[in-house]
């Protein structure tokens, strides 16, 4: 019998080399051909690339401008406002979603039958919707459709809703921040080692109480602090109203205040869901152990329960987390000049598609990449040791 | 964490009333902070009631939603071609109930859903003086619709019943080209252009298509992910990562924007098709991780012993892994639709006329101005019942093991 020659073909590299060569190739042929044509496409329009027209004058007025902007000033100053108004509403969207979700979470855990049901009508009613029509609805009829400021609903006090939006106290740092984040520090880090050393002794079975003696040990320096500045740190400023004006406070725009709680509410009901499945994903033998070796409920949830959650809760809360990030671009729906909004002006004025889409692209790649990387490091934090 | 309904039938007493009462007692009043709940609860609910009422019945003017109830569901489509609408929607009705019966039965709880719908849509029809014609169709179509899924039921009884089953996909998928066909005419019925689809139509065909035209991409996709060679993977990962990345509003505007700037300066691409393949490349991403996921549930075991019985790569796949992967994730396939049908609420923003878009141009007429309220609340019934029952739909939904 002749021995067969060994063909290229027969080496067990072969095809999946080739076939890899092949969606090279392939993808290589479609770059190349969207390449020329939009290489012949900016020429027939005569179009240019570059991102020279950002140093140009934008011409165009923003509503909110937490850092200064007037419209004589260049495109990258407009952007750089979009980005800073787009990152305020992401801040304080996650935080208010978390809590809001968390709380929402345990309340369809509840063991009052109410309270449950109010959650589970809750967040079939929410998540069912879409962010846009939300947005829209809170905007049009709620925010849009409040009553002049002439008769602004009063909650307490000058804190009111109105056409110019929801008026709020503000919370300003003093001068005397500083020393005060010194104090506290230094009295957070001894409190952790009288807390430490107490909880020792605590357990060799001495009396000792190692949280009060802890708090008392914050307190005492928080009354150091207080001594050396004799002002608190953050100055909690009321608004005042005379003559339908407003000093002080904070006033949130419609805009704003919309696309915060269409975000907030959205983005709660997907959190609630996700808290709730990790909380049911404890065994409940672990409730039982932990009762029967006598630690109160609340220790139970802290020590017991709680950790092992938040190994099935983080994965799938920074997935929504990136979503409430990516959702914030709904913002142009309702007017408010967030990042996305903003550039699409830019488009609308300079005509640079490309170099618009690659900022916008590079923008939200940048904050999704942000957020999932804090995220992975809590995760790997809290994942289990395993030996 | 005992089921209320559960608890309620182990509480062991006499009298029902009794009964009742221990209920209340254990679940709305057993510490004072319960009370306390309860009673803020109860506070929420009627207050929330009474404001919803009061708005409903006596301040809210829903003439500016029953007078443009066509406008909402077909947009600007043709009157005299509305009966392919009607065909098209009892398809739409039809196959799915068909399908129902034959996977799980059809008992009387399907009945009384179905019933319920037409009936609702019946009212609801009649409430805003829309003609008879309207009402004929929704009641033939609730009929028949209630006949295919007895009929699927049956068929199951019948020797001749069980390669039905099998073959559900490719009735699925011959209905889903003659809708589009219905829809968009040629082949004998009078075309329809593109910018006559709006409203509710325009919303569940660009739902659909995408969906579609996503999932071969998708799933190529996940297979990528899992692929053992290199620049495949690295492709595949890259993109799915890119897309995810990035706000749904963004993709769509590239694909308005850049799309024409890619291709030659001859070729011009209509604006729904742009948005269909903006909706398409965005989901497939998402759907990837979906398939990657049920992939990743098949155990090793399987490709051993399909290596073992002598079959090659493509085989196993395709034989073996991919209709179990498959299969397990139909749930997260059908939240996947929900949300895509979710998002093409943002096409809106694009220039699409569908539900939303209509809304917008609804709430902009002269003498309905200012009514915000109406419009977007009908609106977000609509959506929520779609989305609601798709997902509760899905959660009922056992599929085959075998075949």
């Amino acid at each position: 019998m002749k021995a067969v020659k060994s063909q290229p073909w027969h080496h067990p590299k072969f095809w999946p080399w080739a076939a890899q060569l092949l969606v090279l190739g392939l993808i290589g042929l479609l770059v190349a051909y969207c390449g020329s044509n939009l290489v012949a496409n900016f020429q027939q329009k005569q179009l240019s690339f570059g991102f020279d027209f950002l140093q140009s004058q934008a011409g165009f007025n923003i509503g909110e401008t937490p850092i200064p902007y007037q419209p004589t000033d260049t495109y990258a100053q407009a952007l750089g406002v979009g980005i800073v108004n787009s990152l305020r509403i992401m801040a304080l969207g996650l935080v208010l979603a978390t809590l809001m979700g968390t709380g929402i979470g345990i309340a369809r855990l509840s063991s009052n039958w109410l309270v449950r049901q109010l959650g589970t009508v809750y967040v079939e009613l929410f998540r069912n919707l879409p962010l846009l029509i939300q947005l829209m609805f809170w905007y049009f009829a709620v925010f849009l459709s409040a009553p002049p400021f002439e008769q602004r609903i009063r909650f307490i006090g000058d804190l009111s809703l109105s056409q110019r939006g929801l008026l709020l106290p503000n919370f300003l740092p003093r001068v005397s921040l500083l020393p005060w984040i010194i104090c506290i520090g230094i009295g957070v880090a001894i409190a952790r080692w009288v807390f430490r050393t107490l909880r020792r002794r605590q357990l060799e079975g001495e009396p000792a109480s190692p949280w009060f003696m802890a708090t008392i040990t914050v307190v005492f320096w928080g009354c150091i602090a207080w001594v050396l500045t004799k002002e608190f740190p953050w100055n909690l400023e009321l608004p005042a109203v005379r003559n339908n004006n407003i000093t002080g406070g904070l006033l949130l725009t419609p805009e704003y205040s919309a696309i915060l709680f269409g975000l907030t509410f959205y983005t709660a009901a997907f959190i609630a869901e996700i808290v709730r499945g990790g909380i049911l994903s404890v065994p409940k033998g672990q409730w039982e152990a932990a009762r029967s070796l006598g630690l109160k409920p609340n220790l139970t949830l802290r020590l017991v329960i709680l950790p092992q959650a938040l190994r099935v809760i983080v994965p799938p809360l920074t997935s929504q987390y990136l979503n409430l990030a990516k959702n914030s671009s709904l913002a142009i729906a309702v007017g408010y000049p967030d990042l996305y909004s903003v550039s699409s002006t830019t488009f609308n004025q300079t005509g640079r598609a490309v170099e618009v889409i690659l900022l916008l692209m590079a923008t939200y790649l940048a904050i999704s990449l942000a957020i999932s990387l804090v995220m992975n490091l809590y995760n790997r934090r809290i994942q289990i040791v395993e030996r | 964490m005992e089921s209320w309904q559960n608890q309620f039938k182990t509480a062991f007493s006499p009298s029902s009333r009794q009964k009742t009462w221990i209920w209340v007692r254990q679940n709305l009043l057993s510490t004072w902070s319960n009370v306390l709940l309860t009673l803020i609860s109860l506070g929420i609910i009627v207050a929330t009631l009474t404001a919803l009422g009061t708005w409903i019945f006596t301040q809210a003017q829903w003439e500016v939603v029953t007078v443009n109830l066509r406008l909402i569901f077909v947009g600007r489509y043709p009157v005299e071609q509305i009966w392919r609408l009607w065909l098209v929607l009892l398809l739409l009705v039809t196959v799915p109930t068909l399908s129902w019966g034959a996977i799980q039965g059809w008992r009387r709880k399907e009945s009384v859903w179905i019933s319920c719908g037409g009936i609702g849509l019946v009212g609801a029809i009649a409430l805003s003086n829309q003609g008879l014609e309207s009402i004929a169709w929704l009641g033939g179509i609730t009929g028949i619709a209630l006949g295919g899924g007895y009929l699927g039921a049956w068929s199951q009884q019948q020797p001749w019943g069980k390669p039905l089953k099998t073959w559900l996909p490719l009735l699925w998928f011959l209905t889903f080209f003659i809708m589009l066909w219905l829809i968009s005419g040629g082949l004998g019925l009078t075309a329809v252009s593109t910018t006559f689809w709006n409203g509710l139509l325009l919303t569940l065909l660009v739902a659909v298509v995408s969906i579609v035209l996503s999932f071969p991409l998708g799933v190529l996709l996940a297979l990528g992910r899992q692929s053992q060679l290199p620049i495949i993977r690295v492709v595949s990962t890259g993109y799915i990562e890119l897309v995810r990345g990035l706000p749904l509003i963004g993709i769509l505007f590239m694909a308005q924007v850049m799309l024409p700037l890619l291709l030659p300066p001859q070729i011009t691409v209509d604006q729904l098709v742009r948005a269909i393949a903006g909706l398409s490349l965005f989901s497939a991403a998402y759907l990837a991780e979906t398939v990657r996921g049920g992939l990743q549930s098949i155990p090793n075991g399987q490709w051993e012993a399909s290596r073992a019985l002598g079959l090659s790569t493509p085989l196993t796949l395709g034989l073996i892994v991919l209709p179990q992967a498959l299969r397990t994730v139909v749930p997260a396939i059908v939240g996947q639709f929900i949300s895509l049908f979710k998002d093409t609420a943002l096409l809106s923003i694009v220039g699409l006329v569908e539900l939303t878009g209509i809304a917008r141009s609804i709430t902009s007429q002269a003498e309905y101005l200012g009514r915000y309220a109406e419009v977007y609340l009908v609106l977000g019934l609509i959506y929520w019942l779609f989305c609601y029952g798709m997902s509760v739909a899905s959660r009922r939904l056992e599929l085959p093991s075998g075949s």
